[in-house]
């Protein structure tokens, strides 16, 4: 059993289901990458997880604990971060403003964190007291995973990172994803940008129609021939 | 000079100061409508008798102390009961919350839902405001109605004008000042404030990050209640309190709060003044300014008034067409309605 792990995840939001018994797991300071075709319900898993979604079948485990019962919010409070595709960030606050708002539910001081996001994110220090909706994406999307990380979560979930930005920036958000795994933390998360998703990845999760198509190590699946020549473009 | 001197005085009796002074009331007013529409995403048409609700429960205390012989020395008695009023005016609105509004939160009714509710809440707080100090106009303005009197502004300075400065005046933009800076600070600086603001601009987000939308919507209503009976009582010292006035005033108070960008609160505040000044400035009949400055020989035969009073409301429903038409989000980019 992984860290965090939806087994055997079977619901969809009313009427006809959308995953059907897909497992999806992660260790700590490892990367899970979800990838697969349009409408393979990456999303979904993934809003399962993270309990926005009812399941009629499975079970959703943290560090052991069943977390099936739980609303989103509480699984922040039991150590989830999740970071929504779009409108993650508050526009109209400050950067600053917007990681204090991250770590809205912490009851102990959370300087000392803001201060671990700044040195991951040295651009957010620099930019601390400018709205977030004035940055450009990359920047915005460095608010977003700061704004999760305040809450010193065990796991983070995030919604297409790289959705709508340009390649360098992409490749820069990745390596600081990988920066932030570095720091124990397992993270989940779902991509378009299948191949280099997958080159960070330490785990691959190929859907299809709800279900689990190819799983593996990042490297496998890239190396393999099926996979590249369905999902990979060749 | 002298003439300069003496026209500059009668354009701050009769447009500067009152302008100042109903400015202040409207940004008021204009800030819990703004309030109410950034958090809880629609337009309060219940905001102008919830003022005339808190004025109403001030005025009744301030008979009641009057009655007990308490005065408040040179300054008005309402200003003692003012604690009193907005507590009954935030109990007022977080009943309405409890049976009527949070029914519709729960089931995600329309913004136009919400509009359409408040219009009905509107009814009832007007009959209650009827039921229990009835529709006559009434005046509660006691202690020293002058800080500066004209004829001993005439006696002091030896100009033909004299300058006249009402306590009520001076209150209004003493207190304006004191709320605004209170409730800026509260936004900006708190973090209740700044869990307003976020639940404001992204509820989901907000709702993620472990923000209690009870507790936001319960703080704005007690806010918007806060702001509605001080904009209420300043503006019934100021003037009279008459409960078809404060129904009459969503209209400029509404223009204010879309003029300065609807959702913002410093916006309100511009808003308000604009709206004010705009009223004074074009219904103020400027002939005996131009009286001081003209030579005989240029003088305009009437009374050099662009509109007549009777349009005042006009002033503000042109303004509202004009931003609505030409910049909807106001001018410190609001949302658009």
């Amino acid at each position: 059993m992984s860290f965090l792990s939806g087994a055997h995840m079977t619901g969809g939001y009313g009427g006809a289901d959308i995953l059907h018994d897909c497992t999806i797991g992660v260790e700590k300071g490892e990367i899970a990458v979800i990838v697969g075709p349009n409408g393979a319900g990456k999303s979904t898993a993934m809003k399962a997880i993270f309990g926005m979604l009812g399941l009629r079948q499975g079970t959703v485990t943290l560090d052991g604990r069943d977390i099936g019962g739980l609303s989103p919010q509480e699984r922040v409070v039991a150590g989830m971060g999740f970071v929504p595709q779009t409108n993650n960030v508050f526009r109209a606050l400050t950067v600053e403003e917007n990681l204090e708002m991250g770590a809205y539910i912490r009851t102990d001081g959370y300087r000392e964190t803001m201060e671990q996001v700044f040195s991951l994110f040295p651009i957010l220090r620099e930019k601390r007291r400018q709205p977030a909706g004035e940055l450009s994406g990359g920047q915005r999307q460095q608010v977003a995973v700061g704004r999760a990380l305040m809450t010193k979560p065990k796991v983070l979930m995030l919604d297409e990172p790289t959705a709508g930005v340009s390649p360098i920036v992409m490749d820069e958000l990745f390596d600081k994803i990988l920066d932030v795994a570095a720091t124990g933390i397992a993270i989940l998360m779902v991509e378009q940008n299948a191949r280099q998703a997958l080159e960070i990845a330490d785990k691959g999760y190929v859907l299809v129609q709800g279900r689990n198509r190819y799983t593996d190590t990042g490297a496998a699946l890239l190396a393999d021939p099926e996979v590249r020549r369905t999902f990979l473009g060749g | 000079m002298e003439s300069f001197l003496n026209a500059f005085v009668v354009l701050s009796n009769f447009v500067l100061i009152p302008g100042l002074a109903y400015g202040a009331q409207l940004a008021l007013g204009a800030l819990g409508v703004t309030l109410v529409y950034a958090v809880l995403r629609f337009s309060n048409f219940a905001h102008g008798d919830l003022m005339a609700f808190g004025t109403m429960a001030t005025i009744l205390g301030t008979w009641w102390l009057q009655s007990m012989g308490v005065g408040f020395g040179p300054l008005p008695t309402a200003l003692l009961v003012l604690p009193l009023g907005i507590l009954a005016a935030v109990l007022l609105v977080l009943g309405t919350d409890r049976v009527v509004y949070r029914f519709y939160r729960r089931r995600r009714a329309a913004p136009v839902v919400f509009v359409i509710v408040s219009v009905g809440v509107m009814f009832i707080y007007n009959a209650l405001v009827r039921f229990f100090i009835g529709v006559e106009d009434r005046r509660f303005e006691d202690g020293e109605r002058f800080i500066i009197r004209p004829n001993e502004f005439e006696a002091l300075t030896g100009l033909s004008e004299g300058l006249a400065l009402r306590t009520s005046q001076l209150i209004t933009v003493v207190v304006t000042l004191v709320a605004v800076v209170a409730l800026f600070w509260f936004l900006q600086r708190t973090r209740t404030g700044k869990a307003m603001r976020a639940f404001s601009d992204n509820e989901d987000l907000a709702l993620l990050s472990g923000i209690d939308p009870k507790r936001v919507v319960l703080i704005t209503w007690a806010l918007a209640a806060t702001l509605a009976t001080l904009a209420g009582v300043l503006y019934g010292l100021d003037k009279s309190f008459r409960p078809f006035n404060y129904f009459q005033l969503l209209l400029p108070i509404f223009a204010a709060a879309i003029v300065g960008g609807i959702g913002k609160p410093f916006g309100a505040v511009i808003g308000g003044f604009v709206v004010a000044f705009s009223e004074v400035g074009l219904t103020y009949a400027y002939r005996r300014v131009l009286g001081h400055v003209l030579p005989d020989e240029w003088m305009p035969s009437g009374l050099a008034q662009l509109l007549s009073t009777d349009y005042k409301f006009a002033v503000s429903f042109i303004i509202l067409v004009l931003v609505l038409l030409l910049r909807p989000t106001g001018i410190l980019r609001g949302r658009v309605i």
